[in-house]
């Protein structure tokens, strides 16, 4: 068992965090202007960059969508039990006593459970709640006919609103997360160079070596 | 039957008395106000019709002197012959409208608004504006034909009159006014006491056209010649002046619009379309599309079939019911037409594209209160105060001793409503509360319903004379400058209220009061360009323009809904949360001097 630096986010799975970064930002900050809480931008504009960084984030989502399915990279995102009351408790209690993170990163695991199963609630639950509600928001004019529509799109709207601030929730804590272990920066950087350090078998260090060589950093690095 | 007619005229003020008598034009000495110049041309500019196959200057039948409207429509009629029935039963002649929906009898002839209050009793006053001529009795239908003039001849006979005719509608109902709505020479004008008649010379002293000019002697000739389709000025000598001023009344009919340029109303820009008012009210048979009292609030007919014609006034009848671009080669085009029309659902047009009304400098009368009318000064003479000054320069009366206190606004910010069309007004026998604010008329409409559309409004604040023994609004008698009871000469409510019921007809206890009433408008008129079209977040914000109406989901408006603080907790919490949980790391690390961090 050594630990070595293997990359373990592609170049498209960074460019999708990142791009989903941003229009996640720009959404947030157009959606609550939307929603009167700030009058940073003016409504008009602030409508249509919400729709277009919309439309631009469903298309990524197509894309990742299908990048998943077809790398297999999926399986990274299914949940487990294994571990997961370990990691609850180091962040309840054994952070605070300077105990050693649970969770050694594997190649095939690169997240630990709780991470895991935060994004998988994300990807299923609430990205689905925000577009699903978004687009039917959205397309307003093509069913404003049918009886009770304002009553639909109050609740629609209201349902896409409260996705919205539970995306902001998820990003708070996603972000103070990253302070926590090895801190910030170092948290960060492998979703900027793709590297990070994984316990390999030496059949898997031997396997990259022969086969993947470009997904290692040599050892003198 | 004639001397009836010059008693009608002695009360009605009218010149005719000295025409009737023999007196003519060529033997009179012109006086100092009847040398008062005519317009040598129309106010509003219009395009020439090309297409026309008739020039009215050649024809025979007006190669000669008139001395009197009715003699102008005489001659009309030769050729047109069923102008005069066609006319005869429009609004414009009635003044009556049997409203199919609420069954409710309205019309200038039976309702009472709070600018002027009511016809009965003022007739010669108000009929001024009448399409016809001669009509001094409320209680009577408008008079069909006229006698008045005196240059009746062989060619152009006298028409006898026949009180019970026995087919009204074959009657050649020559006192209809033709003129007043095809006089295109610019100088065609009807006497603003004159029931209808126009000032021909000579000129009674002090009289005023019906825009509040001095008179001055039609050329009725000249007129004939000139006639064509109605221009702008047409309509407005009578509509923009109604309450008795210009733009007193609707807010947005003003006489900005003889000659606006686009940021008053871009289809109405002599330098841009040049819309007539015809061109929206298209008409049939001299019936025009467009009402107030049965207004088409939703059309969701919208264009029709292209090439079809459309007898409605609406703006969806051209702009149909998507008005905003949304199959554009441009995708953010196309994307900020189709959110546009996300609102044709719950708006009317007329909400978001006439942003202000009373634009263009002309500022409209928004308060009327009656109660305070005959103050006099020491000396007994009128008090007259004008202490509004609006954009234009002009000075506008605050109070009147003839009227009470007024309020003015310029570019007023309109009121908003749901509304299906559907005004209903409070009839001359409808029981009142006058403990409460009075609606002199109803929107309808249902908040949210298909058929209705939120409209902007102007209010009309007013405070009126009512019978306080029955509880029902008041007619008043105001003018009559030879009778003891008219408001306007004597000063004295109850011989005013008295005489007005009388005129009326209507029951009276003899006790009278004033009620504080309200009054709506629909505006439609003065389309701003669509770069002054309302922002969105004049209503997308808290406390922005539709505050108040239901039946709308308007984001923006309450961010802190029961959905966005439970959001906004949310948020709160986890950021407590996180900064907690990082404190506590912070200080138990210090106290333990270890660190949190992992492989």
């Amino acid at each position: 068992m050594s630990t070595r630096k293997v990359k373990v986010y592609p170049r498209f799975e960074r460019l999708w965090h990142w791009t989903q970064a941003l229009l996640i930002f720009v959404l947030t900050f157009t959606g609550l202007g939307l929603n009167g809480v700030h009058s940073i931008i003016p409504f008009g504009p602030a409508v249509m960059l919400h729709t277009i960084a919309a439309l631009i984030l469903l298309s990524v989502w197509i894309f990742a969508t299908f990048w998943l399915f077809t790398t297999g990279t999926w399986k990274q995102f299914v949940p487990t039990l294994d571990g997961l009351v370990e990691v609850m408790k180091f962040y309840a209690w054994g952070v605070f006593r300077g105990e050693q993170h649970p969770h050694k990163k594997v190649i095939w695991r690169k997240h630990n459970p709780l991470q895991i199963l935060a994004y998988f609630g994300l990807k299923i639950l609430i990205f689905p709640m925000v577009w699903i509600t978004g687009i039917i928001y959205l397309t307003y004019n093509f069913w404003e006919h049918i009886p009770d529509a304002t009553l639909y799109i109050t609740i629609i709207a209201n349902l896409h609103l409260l996705s919205a601030y539970i995306v902001m929730a998820f990003v708070i804590a996603h972000i103070y997360l990253l302070t926590i272990g090895h801190g910030f920066r170092s948290h960060v950087k492998p979703m900027i160079t793709g590297y990070e350090d994984i316990n390999l078998t030496p059949e898997q260090e031997s396997y990259l070596e022969t086969n993947e060589p470009w997904r290692l950093k040599s050892r003198k690095n | 039957m004639i001397t009836d007619m010059i008693r009608k005229f002695l009360i009605g003020g009218g010149v005719f008395l000295a025409l009737t008598i023999g007196a003519t034009a060529q033997d009179h000495t012109p006086s100092a106000v009847s040398v008062i110049t005519p317009p040598s041309g129309p106010r509003s500019p219009m395009p020439k019709n090309e297409d026309s196959t008739a020039d009215h200057s050649s024809f025979q039948i007006l190669q000669r002197e008139f001395t009197s409207g009715p003699e102008v429509t005489s001659a009309c009629l030769t050729c047109h012959t069923d102008a005069d029935d066609q006319m005869m039963h429009s609004i414009h002649f009635k003044w009556e409208f049997d409203n199919p929906i609420t069954g409710q009898i309205q019309g200038k002839s039976k309702v009472i608004n709070s600018f002027c209050g009511n016809v009965a009793g003022n007739e010669p006053r108000c009929t001024s504006c009448h399409a016809g001529y001669g009509w001094d009795d409320m209680s009577t239908k408008p008079p069909l034909q006229s006698t008045v003039g005196t240059g009746w001849d062989e060619l152009l006979p006298k028409p006898v009159m026949q009180s019970f005719a026995p087919n009204p509608d074959k009657l050649t109902a020559n006192a209809v006014d033709c003129l007043a709505c095809h006089d295109r020479s610019g100088q065609y004008t009807k006497g603003a006491t004159m029931a209808g008649h126009v000032p021909v010379d000579p000129v009674k002293p002090k009289m005023k056209t019906i825009t509040g000019a001095k008179a001055w002697a039609v050329d009725l000739k000249l007129a004939a010649q000139s006639v064509g389709l109605p221009g702008r000025d047409n309509c407005g000598n009578c509509h923009f002046y109604g309450g008795g001023g210009d733009n007193v009344k609707h807010g947005d009919l003003s006489s900005a619009l003889y000659d606006p340029d686009k940021s008053i109303d871009v289809h109405m820009a002599s330098e841009g379309l040049n819309f007539t008012c015809a061109t929206c009210h298209v008409e049939e048979k001299h019936q025009w599309a467009g009402s107030r009292y049965n207004v088409t609030a939703t059309d969701p007919h919208g264009t029709g079939k292209p090439g079809s014609a459309r007898t409605t006034a609406t703006c969806e009848s051209c702009h149909s019911n998507d008005p905003h671009p949304a199959l554009l080669l441009n995708p953010l085009l196309a994307l900020k037409g189709m959110k546009l029309n996300d609102h044709t659902d719950k708006l009317a047009c007329q909400t978001c594209h006439i942003p202000e009304f009373a634009r263009g400098g002309v500022a409209t009368k928004t308060l009327w209160d009656w109660s305070t009318a005959g103050k006099l000064a020491d000396d007994g003479s009128i008090l007259k105060l004008h202490e509004y000054v609006q954009s234009d320069g002009k000075e506008l009366h605050t109070y009147l001793s003839t009227k009470g206190d007024f309020e003015w606004q310029e570019d007023v910010v309109p009121n908003y409503s749901w509304f299906n069309g559907v005004l209903k007004n409070t009839l001359r026998d409808e029981e009142i509360d006058p403990r409460k604010v009075v609606p002199i008329n109803r929107i309808g409409g249902a908040d949210g319903g298909d058929d209705t559309r939120i409209w902007p409004f102007k209010q009309m604040i007013g405070r009126q004379a009512y019978d306080s023994g029955r509880n029902v609004l008041a007619f008043s008698h105001v003018w009559g400058p030879e009778t003891d009871t008219a408001f306007w000469t004597n000063f004295d409510w109850s011989k005013a209220v008295d005489a007005g019921m009388k005129a009326a007809g209507q029951e009276y206890s003899g006790e009278f009061g004033f009620v504080d009433t309200q009054m709506y408008w629909p505006i439609t008129h003065m389309v701003a360009p669509a770069e002054n079209a309302l922002k969105c977040e004049s209503c997308h914000t808290e406390d922005g323009r539709l505050e108040g109406i239901t039946g709308i989901y308007l984001p923006g408006n309450k961010p802190f809904s029961l959905v966005g603080i439970l959001g906004m907790l949310m948020v709160l919490g986890t950021l407590g949360g996180v900064l907690i949980h990082g404190l506590i790391r912070k200080f138990m690390n210090k106290a333990k001097g270890g660190s949190d961090e992992h492989a």
